[in-house]
């Protein structure tokens, strides 16, 4: 599939936002949280510049920007709709939730239904964001209950490390509470990501050339291998250059090399060094893991767009997919 | 409404497409291009057609094949024209966020409004046959529409109320009709010849099916070419050819 810039910014920023939304929502809930308006403002304002960078982002893909406001209408069954709705909805509690900080601090009691409800509201949200891809069964590499759990960690981890820079800078007696969460969402992460390449290395194609065509088949009572000996176009069409993107396969080693670095191993190394360290060490080596994270991501979230194959690319010269 | 229709549709017009029959002169796709470039969902993107780089929408597209086995080590060419498949479980129809991208009740047909479609591509995501080519210079989404402006046009003589791609195959290899009805030249067609759903096991239920390229007829006897008389055997020739012949022979 071609990956798309601002689809890939898209669902990476506006993942670490609705991340640290949900940590803010949980652990202020839960009087983790210890600080007043100055905090609030800089930990709901990063959330929401990157919440709503991502979803301007993502209409800059589309033919018609101006009508994105009708992909509200069909959440009965479009997963893209849903997921329209609930950012929109997602801003009401975290805008409750917010403004409530900024006023009387944070706090347990009444607040925490508002911080509950804004966990609850981004979790739907990233889960919406994961079917729309998770939901196509001509991508089988996204396919799989795989997609919307790295989503939801994955959100979940650059929100830790987020919200474990935010409390290093404030100095928050709670850091090694957020420090640790950030190491236990970057395991987490490791492993959900483990789990994916290694189930979409060993799963079983959905369809190949043979059922694409019917040729070879028992139901055509034809026997044999089928082989494109002429596509239908000299030069590449639609088709081709978005859904029979083809350059990451070649690199893919490689890259997954640099999204464990980048993505996991430096980011964790990193916050445990913070951990150990107070002051302003801490700050630093906090901040390093959320630039490396980002890069790690960046990439990460590439490769599962250029290594997913499209069924079509079976009527392309393709055995399986 | 992007839902699928409540009722499922009765009528399910649709194409019965004949490999065995289809050689693969691209007539179809010519005429469909043609036909739809200022039909329904016209203009179409026609970008430099006769130069280096071509691109453009095209609603059908024939793809060419060849089936080994390895066993035998026979094989054949099979020619395979591929449009939208008007399935009945459309994916493509189920994904749209703006309710663009629909089926119709009455005949089953699934087609793209212009006007709602914001060029999210995510039908074409959705779509594993590849009906759908996005139209860089609208900003929507494009495909087949079964000619809607030629099947229900009155003004139309009757007899070419079909499709572009079926009035103009000139071998007969692309049938048109209600597959819905079992009693249809269609059904009865698909029944006799064992028609078949591409990717059935994406779930999609296609409208539209493809008829097996028939098993090859293999001769008794190895066929060769038939003898051709040499020019210096007078054969058959008449008496005054023979005689002739024989004189200037030695």
């Amino acid at each position: 599939m071609h990956p798309a810039k601002s689809v890939i910014f898209f669902t990476t920023a506006s993942g670490a936002g609705y991340g640290l939304l949900f940590w803010l929502g949980l652990y202020g809930s839960l009087g983790l949280l210890p600080a007043g308006a100055w905090f609030a403002v800089v930990g709901f304002g990063l959330a929401l510049i990157l919440v709503t960078a991502g979803l301007i982002s993502s209409t800059f893909h589309l033919g018609h920007p101006e009508r994105a406001w009708r992909a509200l209408s069909q959440w009965r069954s479009s997963w893209l709709s849903r997921e329209g709705v609930a950012a929109i909805v997602t801003y009401v509690p975290v805008g409750l939730y917010g403004l409530a900080w900024l006023i009387v601090g944070s706090g347990t009691g009444w607040m925490a239904i508002l911080g509950l409800l804004t966990a609850l509201a981004c979790v739907a949200t990233v889960i919406c964001t994961s079917m729309i891809y998770g939901s196509l069964k001509a991508i089988p590499a996204w396919h799989t209950r795989w997609t919307p759990a790295a989503y939801l960690v994955f959100a979940a981890m650059s929100g830790a490390v987020l919200l474990s820079l935010l409390a290093h800078l404030w100095g928050l007696p709670t850091v090694l509470v957020t420090d640790i969460t950030a190491l236990v969402a970057i395991a987490a992460g490791a492993l959900t990501k483990f789990g994916y390449w290694h189930a979409i290395g060993r799963a079983a194609p959905t369809s190949t050339a043979e059922s694409a065509t019917g040729l070879g088949t028992a139901t055509t009572a034809t026997r044999g291998k089928v082989r494109l000996i002429d596509p239908p176009h000299t030069m590449d069409n639609y088709l081709l250059t978005e859904m029979g993107y083809r350059v990451a396969r070649k690199h893919a080693t490689v890259l997954r090399d640099i999204v464990w670095a980048a993505a996991f191993v430096l980011p964790l190394g990193c916050v445990f060094v913070a951990l150990l360290a107070a002051g302003v060490g801490g700050m630093i080596f906090a901040a390093l893991a959320v630039l490396s994270m980002a890069v790690g991501l960046a990439i990460e979230r590439w490769l599962f767009f250029a290594e997913a194959k499209h069924v079509v690319t079976l009527y392309y010269g393709e055995s399986a997919a | 409404m992007t839902s699928l229709p409540e009722h499922a549709p009765k009528t399910k017009l649709g194409l019965v497409i004949d490999l065995d029959i289809c050689v693969g002169c691209q007539a179809c796709a010519v005429h469909c291009k043609e036909w739809n470039i200022a039909g329904h969902s016209g203009p179409l993107p026609d970008n430099q057609p006769y130069g280096a780089d071509p691109s453009g929408v095209w609603f059908n597209r024939i793809h060419t094949f060849e089936l080994v086995d390895d066993e035998t080590g026979d094989s054949r060419t099979v020619y395979f024209p591929k449009s939208c498949l008007h399935c009945e479980d459309a994916p493509c129809v189920t994904v749209c966020p703006t309710g663009a991208s629909y089926k119709r009740e009455k005949d089953g047909i699934v087609l793209v409004n212009a006007d709602t479609c914001i060029g999210c591509k995510l039908c074409s995501w959705a779509c594993p046959y590849g009906a759908r080519e996005y139209d860089d210079d609208e900003g929507v989404m494009k495909k087949c529409t079964l000619c809607i402006d030629r099947i229900y046009n009155e003004t139309l003589p009757e007899d070419t109320r079909v499709p572009a791609c079926v009035s103009t195959c000139p071998a007969g290899a692309r049938h048109f009709g209600d597959l819905g009805d079992p009693e249809s030249e269609v059904s009865l067609l698909v029944a006799a010849r064992g028609g078949y759903d591409l990717m059935p096991e994406q779930g999609t239920k296609p409208v539209n099916q493809y008829l097996p390229p028939r098993p090859k007829k293999v001769p008794a006897e190895p066929l060769s070419a038939p003898r051709l008389t040499r020019d210096d055997d007078p054969g058959e020739a008449g008496l005054l050819a023979r005689w002739v012949d024989k004189m200037l022979s030695r």
